[in-house]
């Protein structure tokens, strides 16, 4: 499909259907495409075989529960659900729930905006290239601090390695859609 | 309304995105991120990479029954319940903190009060409350110290911070934070290590203070 039709990864469409029909079939493809890479996350996290595949549980089940809170002019799929997982490890870890920032609510009769969306996905597509090109010493620092343990001494090596510029153009449309909540959040 | 002026930096939102943050300096960052757009827009950069990151790691295949253990799981596990969200000056991370409930002040002379909401080995996590005008004895601290201001504002050497502003301070800052007049400053506070107060008296205070 051209993409002007089809500005969203297949996942996220999986997802939209998901959040907006119930949808199981697509919440199947879903399981069957990040369950085994969130097993492989969790697993280069150390959990063992068998941990891994109840937390993948625990994160799929939430994502059943929880795709209303999902918005495309905001996230991908696997975007989305790298939270959930990277939430669900820490909770764990810690034994403790980890701080969640409050829920930015799309109003009920927003439409979307499909302009957005398809730059989201413009953006995706530029990062996942620039992350293909990056030398793999580069790529293996960044895959250690996403799914293992990154000591806090090397984090600042995170913001050397070059995806910058796609980063801030993705804040950029991002911060476009900043939804006015000044009058709410003022006490 | 000031706009925030103070944010977040770099190698901070890129620990908390990563989850590699410990919890009070993590609990600080989901708060200035639930006020400030910009910086939200840029976590969620951050999180797009993890994103690109998980659809290319090597896949793990998981056992054949996992599938229909999930199915059954869909119509019979409960749905987790809400989380709590914010509440007047206080953002959905600083509520989920306090456990729903207003703050319980302890009171620490001079009119300061706080109240400690963790505190352990990966650091300390409080409110406090310094009276329009109020100074903070002057301290530093060994470690990082992350202050978001929820109301009011304060001033020290490094600026003055209003609502939403985040001060980080590092390791060898000697700062005396003044509360501005009007409204008295309520503002979240992570360390990770003592304060160290530098006059003899408000050492007397560090066991209320207590990290
Ligand atoms: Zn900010």
């Amino acid at each position: 499909m051209p993409a002007e039709t089809a500005p969203q990864t297949d996942p996220t469409q999986w997802l939209l259907a998901v959040r907006d029909h119930r949808d199981r079939a697509a919440f199947l493809l879903l399981f069957q495409y990040f369950a085994p890479r969130l097993k492989g996350m969790l697993m280069r996290g150390g959990l063992r075989d068998g941990s891994a595949e109840d937390v993948v549980q625990d994160v799929m089940l939430a994502v059943w529960h929880k795709a209303a809170q999902f918005d495309p002019h905001r996230a991908e799929a696997s975007a989305w659900i790298y939270r959930i997982a990277r939430n669900r490890r820490i909770d764990l870890a810690r034994r403790k729930p980890p701080p969640e920032p409050e829920i930015l609510a799309e109003p009920e009769d927003t439409e979307p905006d499909a302009a957005q969306i398809l730059a989201l996905g413009q953006e995706a597509a530029l990062l996942r290239s620039a992350l293909g090109a990056l030398a793999p010493d580069q790529a293996r620092v960044l895959e250690q601090a996403y799914f293992e343990e990154l000591p806090h001494s090397r984090i600042s090596e995170l913001t050397g390695i070059p995806l910058g510029t796609i980063k801030s153009r993705i804040r950029l449309g991002l911060e476009r859609l900043r939804r006015d909540l000044n009058d709410l959040r003022q006490p | 309304m000031t706009p925030i002026t103070h944010h977040l930096s770099d190698a901070l939102l890129d620990a908390y995105v990563t989850g590699n943050l410990d919890h009070p300096f993590a609990v600080v960052v989901a708060a200035h991120l639930s006020l400030c757009d910009s910086c939200r827009a840029r976590a969620e950069a951050a999180e797009m990479l993890g994103g690109a990151l998980l659809d290319r790691i090597a896949p793990a295949p998981v056992s054949p029954g996992a599938q229909d253990r999930l199915l059954a799981a869909l119509d019979h596990a409960p749905p987790p319940p809400r989380p709590i969200t914010g509440s007047g000056i206080f953002p959905a991370p600083v509520m989920q903190a306090l456990g729903g409930q207003p703050p319980k002040w302890r009171m620490l002379g001079g009119g300061i009060r706080q109240q400690i909401l963790s505190a352990g080995a990966d650091g300390a996590l409080r409110l406090l409350y310094i009276p329009a005008g109020r100074a903070v004895p002057e301290h530093s601290h060994g470690g990082l110290e992350l202050t978001l201001v929820l109301q009011g504002s304060f001033a020290d050497s490094q600026g003055r911070f209003g609502r939403g502003d985040v001060e980080i301070a590092q390791d060898d800052l000697d700062h005396q934070p003044v509360a501005g007049s009007g409204a008295p400053c309520i503002c979240l506070a992570a360390t990770d290590a003592p304060l160290r107060f530098r006059a003899m008296i408000p050492r007397l205070l560090q066991p209320l203070f207590r990290i």
